[in-house]
């Protein structure tokens, strides 16, 4: 069935190949194409370009792949195991866990005071806050799962999860400094740029073990396209199934959130562009497709984002948003169907 | 069948449905003893809320039976494990199916899944027994539809070609003629009957169309307040089991037709 699609998917993969090197030749500097190839193989024209492009560009293009791809196949697992085309990767309170445990390191740190609120605000402590926070809202699902027969209570309480965390947020905004709740906000607005390689690393086998477990669940996740009840008729341990969805959406999108921020929006959009380009419901062809469409859109957006040639970079939350809302938006219109 | 001899598919023994709450029983129906052997067309018949639909839960391991056993190929239901279940017993649900982006094809192919390997591949095999569910049930035309463009009754002829895929002695259908207008209902059944003595698959089905269930089936299933029978439509019409199926205030039983009709 797969072979239908060979030219839209040779076209993605082309095309990703150019926004990458597009996205890596962009920045405050404008770095000629030729001259990145170049510093990848090792000839090296100018030192400071051979520096920006393996310190600095490289490790952010990689980290858009890893967002933009994660963020996409984990919108369309949740997607498919809770049956609504509104749902995304943070419908499972993932993110308003993160945000929990960054809220209490950078908001909280003035409770500690001192040395210790000088460790507190260290770049690892944040990702280590938001992941503990992100596997704790897992956890709490996970044990909510293996109880409750019905999908759509998970969804609910994924979302009790996130009022009640958001609440907490509030409480210690009241209470923090203007400094602190600028910080906070800052990391809201998501950033791709800091990650060192080892960093990256981490960060790439925590996204592997993800991806991994989406594979295994291809054949679930096509008979869940009948509904739970004919999935069940057809053989499918529904409860292991759901398990290994939620654990493979909470480490693709827990760990992006830790490392990257809450990235809005390309969780929800990736999945519904795909189906409009390719119309099928078929996971072994829609899971690499909406790798390579993540890919690509976060490549573009933090390309915009970026600003060429100026010295400013605008937050890429809101560029996600604001390129991508209408780009689903016209591709509805047009079509007139919410393929699902 | 040739040779007359007769193979059970589906039995139960003294089998009594219901539910638990706090620790108390409640029992829908009990002493239920049926038998349903190979190529038979069995449909099952009752009042709203008598408990057809538990009934069928119960024969489908969706709940556990309060007492009693049921078997399948004369092993116990329970005793199954789920895809081994899947190679005995396919379904056709009330229940709407999620994604009606599937094309027909996909669809019935999921039919399948309990052979496909762990990604779902299709074998040269697989293709092939789809092919023949879509043959059967007399959907080629609708082939590269998308479920979302066909009507209810060709979505029901569809739902049928994937439980025929799934290549299970025994098709269970809940209500399959609901929504559908009164040619697409006989039509719907007259296929299942067509389906039995063609491949010799039993098919038990639900519905409150009475008098085409009189007419198409081997043997009926008929619950009542006090107490579910089964056998051929003709026994039971003689024995008068139908009359007991409503009250008698409003509709009546006539034999000679084999229908209800309205009291004047």
């Amino acid at each position: 069935m797969n072979n239908n699609y060979t030219y839209p998917f040779l076209t993605l993969i082309a095309l990703l190949i150019i926004c990458f090197f597009v996205n890596i030749s962009l920045g405050s500097v404008s770095i000629p194409i030729k001259a990145i190839s170049g510093s990848l193989i090792g000839n090296i024209e100018n030192e400071s370009w051979q520096y920006i492009v393996q310190d600095y560009r490289l490790p952010k293009a990689f980290t858009a792949i890893l967002v933009g791809s994660g963020l996409g196949i984990s919108g369309l697992l949740m997607q498919t195991l809770f049956r609504n085309p509104l749902a995304g990767p943070f419908v499972l309170g993932i993110s308003s866990g993160a945000s929990l445990g960054v809220a209490l390191v950078i908001l909280g740190s003035g409770l500690f005071g001192g040395v210790l609120a000088s460790v507190l605000m260290s770049k690892w402590s944040i990702v280590i806050a938001a992941s503990l926070g992100s596997f704790l809202v897992l956890l709490a699902v996970i044990l909510v799962s293996l109880r409750v027969r019905d999908t759509m209570a998970i969804l609910i309480i994924g979302l009790m999860f996130g009022s009640i965390t958001s609440a907490v947020v509030s409480v210690l905004s009241y209470f923090s400094s203007a400094e602190q709740l600028q910080q906070y906000i800052f990391w809201g607005f998501g950033s791709l740029g800091n990650l060192s390689w080892s960093e990256l690393f981490i960060f790439f086998l925590i996204y592997l073990a993800g991806i991994l477990m989406t594979i295994v669940s291809i054949k679930g996740l096509n008979t869940l396209l009948l509904g739970e009840n004919y999935a069940k008729s057809l053989g499918l341990n529904l409860k292991q199934s759901r398990l290994i969805i939620i654990i493979a959406t909470s480490l693709l999108a827990g760990t992006i959130t830790a490392f990257a921020g809450p990235i809005a929006f390309i969780g929800l959009a990736i999945p519904h562009i795909t189906r409009q380009i390719f119309p099928t419901s078929n996971h072994k062809t829609l899971l690499p497709a909406v790798f390579l469409f993540g890919a690509i859109v976060m490549l573009i957006c933090d390309s915009i984002a970026q600003l060429p040639t100026s010295d400013y970079t605008l937050p890429i939350n809101a560029i996600t948003s604001l390129v991508g809302a209408p780009v689903v938006i016209w591709l509805l219109v047009r079509k007139r169907k919410m393929f699902f | 069948m040739t040779t007359g001899q007769r193979h059970i598919v589906l039995e139960t023994k003294n089998l009594t449905i219901g539910y638990t709450s706090k620790k108390k029983e409640n029992v829908i129906a009990d002493a239920i003893n049926i038998t349903l052997e190979r190529g038979q067309l069995v449909g099952l018949v009752g009042a709203n809320g008598i408990g057809k639909s538990t009934l069928l839960r119960t024969l489908t391991n969706v709940q556990e039976p309060l007492h009693g056993a049921v078997y399948i190929n004369s092993q116990l239901l329970s005793d199954y494990e789920p895809v081994a279940l899947a190679k005995q017993l396919s379904l056709v649900l009330t229940e709407q199916i999620t994604s009606k982006n599937l094309s027909v094809f996909e669809l019935v192919a999921l039919g399948r899944q309990p052979y496909t390997n762990w990604v779902g591949n299709l074998s040269q095999n697989d293709i092939e027994i789809t092919n023949k569910a879509i043959d059967q049930t007399n959907i080629e035309a609708l082939k590269t539809k998308k479920c979302f463009e066909l009507s209810d009754g060709q979505l029901q002829k569809v739902m049928i070609a994937r439980a025929m895929a799934q290549d299970t002695d025994l098709i269970i259908l809940d209500e399959p003629t609901t929504h559908l207008d009164m040619y697409h209902k006989a039509y719907i059944l007259k296929l299942l009957q067509k389906l039995t003595k063609e491949t010799g698959k039993t098919i038990l089905f639900s519905s409150h169309e009475i008098d085409l269930a009189i007419q198409l089936c081997d043997t009926m299933i008929v619950m009542t307040n006090n107490k579910v029978v089964s056998g051929q439509p003709c026994h039971l019409i003689s024995n008068g089991t139908f009359k007991s199926l409503f009250p008698e205030d409003l509709i009546v039983f006539d034999e000679n037709s084999g229908s209800f009709k309205v009291r004047k």
